[in-house]
């Protein structure tokens, strides 16, 4: 194998376990080392695959939550789903050193390219590949209109919540913060706009439909919108 | 690379002995049906659906929702793999299959570009539609196509992964060439066959 081919997606390669940050109670972030990394887009997956002795393997899509300009690594936000078999083994078996096999970075349609305004709007985990996208702008382009809409159920569900800032507005759906006295319940209308540029949707596909059903009564054209549904994996 | 072992990992899942041979490497068994949509859902009126076969044929052909109900319908058993890595296994469609809408049609090129409403496509080769293996269907298990897994009519080519079994179907134009369509573009198998694990452009 030489460089180059090494270099392309889709070849598998072992990665080390640098990191692990607790988000929520059902959210961990895994910083990533790879020895063959190349840069992704914002939007971007990984597949992890697990081996078994026996042979079994079980492997699932992960979206990137990191900017890629952290050369070297990439970190992966997963969610664990408690019938799952990739996240719970990530979220309990999986510490610091180890190491864990992965390819990417794959899909180019919803990644953000530097398109602007943009309108992210996440629910629950779906935050994850925008948090990249927010990530790199913050890096990149602070002067650049982008804007988040997050959904969440309860204050301790909110992923990045110490990394938050004044471009994300947030709704809480079941249960909100005390004091709090920002938006509560379903995103409506009022907190997406008129259409003018790009809109990154992500979450179930329950939020998914929902919100860009919103999103083309307030202005936009379907081309204007991208979205990524999460489907029941594990 | 094949060697690795992930510290500490063991089966969760058990696929029955007599399921095993239908599950593609890498795809584990759901029993939900999920939906995986680039864009919002188009809402697509069946007053207004038609579905066109065109372009390197002697005999363009096109029909209206009616029309499409008067030619003979097939009930399709079969098995669905997305490149998500869910399958569904023992699930059914109902719909006409590809030889029936090609009869007549002389295709004069040996590949497709499937378009969908809402501006989706995807490429299949003339081969991999024919032969019995791919229909345009309207009902899933007996009950009408529902918009989000494409309905009113979508492709079914399930022995590939299920992208390319294109939602809200519009037509196919048959080309003397072959041309990445939508995810084919976007770093998606040319091909997409399951049981070889064609899933992305390197595979």
């Amino acid at each position: 194998m030489d460089g180059l081919t090494q270099k392309a997606p889709g070849q598998w390669q072992i990665a080390t376990v640098a990191a692990i940050k607790t988000e929520t109670p059902h959210v961990k972030s895994f910083q990533l080392e790879l020895p063959m990394w190349m840069p992704h887009l914002p939007g971007q997956h990984y597949d992890v695959r697990l081996t078994a002795p026996d042979g079994y393997s079980a492997q699932r899509s992960y979206s990137i939550a990191s900017s890629p300009l952290d050369e070297g690594a990439i970190e992966l936000t997963v969610d664990r789903l408690a019938d799952g078999e990739v996240s719970p083994y990530l979220h309990d078996v999986l510490v610091e050193g180890d190491q864990v096999e992965v390819r990417g970075p794959f899909a180019s349609y919803f990644v953000w390219h530097g398109e602007h305004p943009v309108l992210l709007v996440g629910g629950g985990s779906g935050v994850v590949p925008l948090m990249s996208m927010l990530r790199h702008r913050r890096r990149t382009t602070p002067d650049l209109p982008m804007r988040m809409v997050y959904s969440v159920r309860t204050p301790e569900d909110v992923i990045y919540a110490d990394e938050l800032g004044e471009e994300t507005q947030l709704t809480f759906t079941r249960e909100a913060p005390d004091g709090w006295s920002g938006h509560t319940g379903r995103i409506e209308a009022s907190m997406l706009d008129d259409g003018g540029g790009t809109a990154f949707v992500c979450g179930s596909n329950g939020f998914v439909e929902a919100a860009s059903m919103l999103l083309l009564a307030t202005g936009y054209e379907p081309e204007q919108v991208r979205t990524e549904r999460f489907g029941p994996t594990g | 690379m094949g060697n690795f072992i992930s510290r500490g990992f063991t089966r969760r899942r058990q696929v029955p002995e007599e399921l095993a041979d239908r599950l593609p490497p890498g795809q584990y068994i759901e029993s939900g049906f999920p939906v995986l949509t680039a864009g919002p859902t188009p809402r697509v009126d069946t007053g207004e659906w038609s579905l066109k076969i065109d372009g390197m044929v002697t005999q363009p052909r096109e029909w209206n929702w009616t029309q499409f109900h008067q030619l003979p319908q097939d009930e399709v058993p079969c098995d669905i793999h997305c490149v998500t890595k869910w399958s569904k296994l023992g699930t059914s469609f109902g719909g006409v299959s590809l030889d029936t809408l090609l009869e007549g049609v002389d295709p004069q090129g040996a590949y497709t570009m499937v378009h969908s409403h809402g501006g989706y496509t995807t490429n299949l080769a003339l081969a991999d539609l024919t032969g019995g293996k791919a229909w345009v269907v309207t009902t899933h298990e007996g009950s009408p196509l529902p918009p989000e897994h494409g309905g009113p009519a979508r492709l079914l080519v399930p022995h590939l992964y299920f992208w390319k079994s294109a939602k809200w179907v519009a037509g196919l134009r048959v080309m003397d060439h072959d041309e990445p369509g939508f995810w084919e573009a976007n770093g998606y198998h040319n091909r997409g066959d399951p049981f070889k694990e064609e899933r992305y452009w390197t595979d």
